[in-house]
């Protein structure tokens, strides 16, 4: 294990390494050296990860799970003895995973960044910060507990902040970092809260700790929780909700999901890393990670497929009428995070489970990982030649840019579950264990989304590449692929194309929750059609979006110009062109109800009714004094009134013997 | 040895203002170097005193002093006629809280170097200052310890009367009165102690070991608390601290948020909750039900505000509020988590203050919606703003984070319902925190910049300095956490047995 244990060090420590040298040296003096720095740190880190990845899935350790190394970072042994928040490096087949899907994409985005942030005075700080981000997530995906993955969580959050906000001279940057920090704040109060709540009753922050649990000893005791006592079971079903509304705020869920689009403000590279790898699947992995205590405790899965499917469909309805390239993108990386979320959900039946969900959504991550990775790199390249986000100003991009070209198509095939390329393999998958599940009603949601979603990404395709040329930039121009932006798009081309067909086994094998207490359902009804039935909603979907948008009726100029114009459009179009006017209820709700209206409330109580009494005091004292003064100011009748006044006191309330 | 130097800690900055005073006002510069000098040496002896005792932590402490685990124990009689005593120790929150005092008290003499106004007078007030806190967390009698408290709120008024901006007389009068307060309810108990105690002793160490008659505990247990917490700006005697604060020169906001509202903290645990624990237990859920004013009204108002320093002082009555959420609870772990939060505020609101003196100081406005952009002129000390305000709002890899961390799992573990749900509301408010402190980044640094702060300055050596040693401790906390929690537990555990010993199925006799 020596050998592990040095690439788990690496994994790690180069990147907080390559942030430490980067933020403090050599992002201010040289760009170059803080893009070297990062792409060789990040990439000895991905080195490290793959190998750490075949050595461990080669070993017989897997697919149990082991820990590379421990150590006591907060203990609070007056609660428990086992009560200690560590810092650790837990090895299984997910983290596993996902350690060479983040040090991979890490690498790529950071070789894309030098292209990108080639004429930015400050990429030095662009270059630490990416670091950072990936240092956090990395740590995320490795924690042994849940006092680990709340310190990193917290660490993703404000890593995400300062890059979403990076052009931080731009006012609509610097909001929506806001908008985003403050958000997956609100959630990670719950998910502190759950923390609290679960460790209490428990007595550990330990997974293996809380993924062991059976219900049953719980039913037994209770506990008071502040507003009420219920049984210890009842608090558990209460703490793994609330740890999961962590969840749901970090991977954008509904009604949580404004952060994401928003956040396209940042840097494209930002983006890119944000989708695939480092921040919204974190909520995704967060419930894979606790799959087994989620599990036993009722209906909280049920919750996550309800969230998760009503995400998927909503986004994918929202990003089919979007015209920004990159929020087309936000909102199918919403619809895909619905998949994976749903897809945990959707395990349990009745009182068993099956295990498929799980496997096909860890699964999802990883493919989806890199196909959108990819589609934010070539919508960065897009953009770095039209200089704009918007479909109506592109068009006629395929012939002048054919690298990036057919690596879109392969991500776009990919994404719309189109064989053999990966997306086919975890949808399908995904499906499958919907209908296994017994759900049918998400089951025919979700075939409807992966129609919708060949839909938008060929829509998204076609107006970019197809047609002719919208933007001055591009017409009669030449236009150099830069080589540091596309290298990354075209090494993602080749896992988006393959990592579906080459995995499909490895997770099968290895991709199974540890330890369930809970009785498993083994024999599952076979669904050979579901496949096609997948394949036949691409195929109309796909001629719909050539019907609309690439036909050679539809490529006439007026007529496409028609088409993108969203204000003669009905008003079921417009409602959801303008996304259900969520933004304007969330801006509603924060600056009326809660700036102007509670912040106000609190304010006026203390400038007003506090401050008042206390001036009342001081104006109470002063006139005492004043009477105090007046009393002994030297005036003679004034004297000789109270000694009259206090002698009739005296004599008729008093003993005075009068 | 080690306990000569100890009992230097309070005198040298005296005997530093006296050595000043026969240098005429024109050589101030040799002054300024008598007093960095005179707490630079304060700095290094604390800083080896806190490394010495965590180093001795295993042997055994003065005996004289048990059950506490004081090292550099003295004992000296002072006033006979009314058997006070010279008596002065440390344990390892004493000994941590000195330490905080030092670096606030260095840090805040290099922020004030170009003050203006006479900086003779100025310089030897802060020493004044410096000795009274130090005196306080140092001194285990009560007439002691009440002389440096008393003699802490006289030096704080003439600093902010003298030195202050804005409506000084005001805040200054204000600041002062309302500590006075407080005082003079501390006072009328500590006779109490005296007469009711039946030993005659001002000793903490010896009243501790008595069980003071309860209905005297009745009356004077919230009475000392409340007294304490005025100067930790415990709901309802806040109102003194957002306009003392707005008015108090820099390094007078730096040392009344960081360390002189410690004390209020430090004295409630110290004096109320240690000697008189049977009430403490009767009376600290009430106590609960104030601090939600603090914890979740405190940030609110926080986000109306447009001043810098109005921002920043309703930060700290929230984030003193969580002390006495972390006290309140009386669980170890709780009571771990307010001395963490004492320590780790300390630094945390020194480097908010500091950084707000240094752009105030450049700006001439602490008005957040006259800036903005100026993340662009100066990067140094808008990352150090950024920095405390990422500290402020928990961020994991600071001190913050911790102490908070603990207060919430401390506070959770008590079986009170009252306290549960504070707790709860307190996690909740982690996100109001959050906005307002990204709010007022937001505007002051981030966005477009005003022409008029195109010629500004990053700052001097000295001031990166200040910022730099401030940052350290909040990181060097933030990331080992697990000593500092140990260390502390060792000055919890006789403090929280004297409680839990407590038996308050007394109260009816």
């Amino acid at each position: 294990m020596t050998n592990e244990l040095l690439f788990s060090y690496l994994i790690l420590f180069l990147p907080l390494l390559a942030f430490v040298v980067n933020g403090l040296f050599l992002g201010q003096k040289s760009a170059k050296g803080a893009a070297a720095m990062g792409i060789i740190g990040n990439g000895i880190g991905a080195i490290s990860a793959v190998l750490l990845a075949v050595s461990y899935l080669t070993s017989n350790v897997a697919p149990q799970k082991a820990v590379l190394f421990e150590f006591s970072f907060l203990p609070f042994k007056a609660i428990s003895e086992n009560l200690s928040g560590n810092i650790g490096f837990l090895v299984d087949p997910l983290s596993v995973m996902m350690l060479v899907v983040v040090t991979f994409i890490s690498t790529l985005v950071n070789i894309y960044s030098v292209g990108y942030m080639r004429h930015d005075r400050s990429a030095g700080r662009f270059f630490a910060l990416l670091s950072l981000f990936t240092f956090s997530m990395l740590g995320l995906v490795v924690a042994t507990n849940l006092f680990q993955m709340f310190i990193f969580w917290e660490l993703v959050g404000i890593s995400s902040y300062m890059l979403i906000g990076f052009w931080y001279h731009k006012p609509s940057a610097v909001s929506a970092s806001k908008q985003a920090f403050i958000l997956t704040r609100f959630a990670d109060s719950f998910f502190l809260m759950g923390i609290v709540l679960v460790s209490y009753v428990v007595g550990s922050f330990d997974f293996s700790t809380i993924n062991a649990l059976s219900m049953a000893p719980f039913y037994q005791e209770t506990i008071n929780i502040g507003i009420a006592t219920v049984s210890k079971a009842s608090a558990l079903v209460l703490g793994s909700i609330l740890i999961f509304v962590g969840g749901w705020g970090k991977s954008a869920m509904f009604p949580m999901h404004i952060w994401l689009p928003n956040a396209m403000e940042g840097p494209t590279p930002v983006s890119s890393i944000i989708h695939s790898a480092t921040m919204v699947v974190a909520g995704v992995y967060l419930v894979a990670r606790l799959f087994p205590f989620f599990a036993i405790c009722e209906n909280t899965l049920n919750l996550i497929m309800v969230v998760g499917a009503f995400t998927m469909v909503f986004a994918a309805v929202i990003a089919c009428t979007q015209k920004d390239i990159k929020r087309i993108l936000a909102y199918s990386t919403l619809s895909q995070l619905g998949y994976m979320m749903f897809s945990l959900g959707v395990c349990k039946i009745d009182s068993v489970v099956a295990v498929t969900g799980y496997t096909a959504s860890t699964f999802h991550i990883f493919t989806h990982a890199f196909f959108k990775c990819s589609l934010f790199l070539i919508a960065g390249s897009v953009i770095h030649v039209v200089h704009t986000n918007d479909l109506d100003k592109m068009g006629g991009l395929g012939a002048k840019m054919p690298w990036t070209y057919w690596c879109a198509l392969i991500s776009i095939l990919a994404i719309s579950g189109v064989p053999p390329f990966s997306g086919f393999f975890s949808k399908d998958e995904i499906l499958l264990a919907a209908f296994q599940g017994q759900h049918y009603i998400v089951f025919a949601l979700a075939l409807l989304t992966s129609g919708l979603t060949t839909f938008y990404m060929f829509r998204f395709f076609f107006l970019i590449f197809h047609g002719d040329s919208r933007s001055e930039h591009v017409r009669g121009h030449k236009i150099k692929e830069d080589f540091a932006m596309t290298l990354p798009i075209v090494v993602l081309a080749l896992p988006a194309f393959l990592s579906g067909f080459m995995a499909k086994g490895l997770f099968a094998k290895f991709s199974v929750p540890s330890s369930l207490n809970i009785p498993q359902l083994v024999s599952l009804p076979e669904a050979k059609w579901i496949p096609f039935a997948a394949i036949g909603m691409a195929v109309v979907a796909f001629c719909t979006a050539w019907l609309f948008y690439a036909s050679p009726k539809a490529t006439i100029p007026a007529k496409m110009q028609q088409t993108l114009d969203e204000t003669n459009r009905c008003g079921l179009y417009k409602l959801i062109y303008r996304k259900f006017y969520f933004d304007e209820m969330y801006y509603i709700f924060v600056r009326q109800f809660i700036f102007a209206g509670v912040a106000r409330v609190c304010r006026f109580v203390q400038d007003y009714i506090i401050e008042g009494i206390v001036a009342f005091v001081v104006w109470f004292v002063h006139r005492l004094g004043d009477l105090v003064r007046y009393a002994q100011g030297g005036s003679l009748p004034f004297y000789l009134g109270t000694l009259i006044i206090g002698l009739l006191l005296w004599r008729f309330f008093g003993q005075l013997p009068l | 040895m080690e306990t000569v130097l100890f009992n230097l800690i309070w005198f040298l900055p005296l005997l530093a203002v006296l050595v000043c005073v026969p240098i005429p006002s024109t050589q101030i510069k040799t002054i300024k170097t008598i007093h960095v000098a005179t707490e630079s040496l304060i700095l290094l002896l604390v800083g080896y005193l806190v490394y010495s005792m965590y180093t001795a932590s295993g042997t055994p402490a003065n005996s004289a002093a048990a059950p506490l685990l004081l090292h550099y124990f003295t004992d000296i009689p002072w006033l006979s006629m009314f058997n006070a005593h010279y008596i002065v120790g440390a344990d390892a929150l004493n000994i941590l809280l000195l330490f905080l005092t030092a670096v606030i008290v260095w840090t805040g003499i290099l922020v004030s170097w170009n003050i203006k106004g006479n900086q003779k007078v100025y310089f030897a007030l802060i020493q004044l200052l410096a000795t009274s806190v130090y005196g306080v967390f140092m001194s285990f009698d009560l007439v002691l310890f009440f002389v440096f408290y008393e003699m802490e709120a006289l030096c704080m008024y003439l600093m902010i009367a003298g030195y202050g901006s804005g409506r000084k007389d005001y805040g200054g009068k204000k600041l002062t009165l309302t500590l006075a307060l407080g005082s003079s309810m501390i006072l009328a108990t500590l006779f109490g102690f005296y007469f009711e105690g039946g030993i005659q002793s001002w000793s903490i160490v010896e009243l501790s070991k008595v069980t003071l008659p309860m209905d005297f505990q009745m009356w004077a247990f919230p009475l000392l608390f409340m007294g304490f917490a005025v100067s930790s700006s415990l709901f309802p005697f806040h109102f003194w601290s957002p306009d003392g604060h707005s008015a108090a020169p820099t390094a007078v906001s730096m040392l009344a948020a960081g360390v002189m509202m410690k004390m209020g903290a430090y004295g409630c645990l110290r004096v109320a909750m240690f000697l008189m624990p049977e009430a403490a237990k009767i009376w600290l859920p009430y106590v609960v039900l104030l601090l939600i004013f603090n914890v979740v009204v405190g940030p609110f108002i926080a986000i109306r505000h447009k001043d810098l320093k109005y921002i920043t002082a309703y930060s700290s009555i929230s984030h003193l509020g969580l002390i006495f959420l972390g006290l309140a609870a009386l669980t170890p772990v709780g009571l771990r988590g307010a001395t963490l939060q004492m320590i780790s505020h300390g630094f945390l609101t020194g480097l908010f203050f500091a950084t707000i003196g240094m752009i105030y100081e450049r700006t001439h406005t602490r008005d957040i919606t006259q800036m903005g952009g100026i993340m662009r002129k100066m990067p140094f000390l808008g990352v150090g703003f950024v920095i405390a305000g990422f500290a402020g709002l928990g961020l994991p890899g600071f001190s913050g984070f911790i102490a908070e961390s603990t207060i919430f799992i401390g506070a959770f573990s008590c079986e009170s319902t009252w306290v549960r749900i504070v707790t709860i509301l307190a996690i909740l408010s982690i996100t109001t925190t959050a906005v307002y402190i990204l709010q007022t980044a937001n505007r002051m640094l981030h966005g477009e910049m005003p022409a008029k702060y195109e010629s500004l300055t990053d700052g001097s050596f000295r001031e990166k300095l200040v910022i730099v040693i401030l940052v350290l401790c909040l990181l060097f906390i933030g990331i080992f956490p697990t000593w500092i929690s140990e260390f502390l537990d060792q000055s919890i555990a006789p403090i929280f047995e004297n409680i839990s010993r407590a038996n308050i199925t007394a109260i009816g006799g």
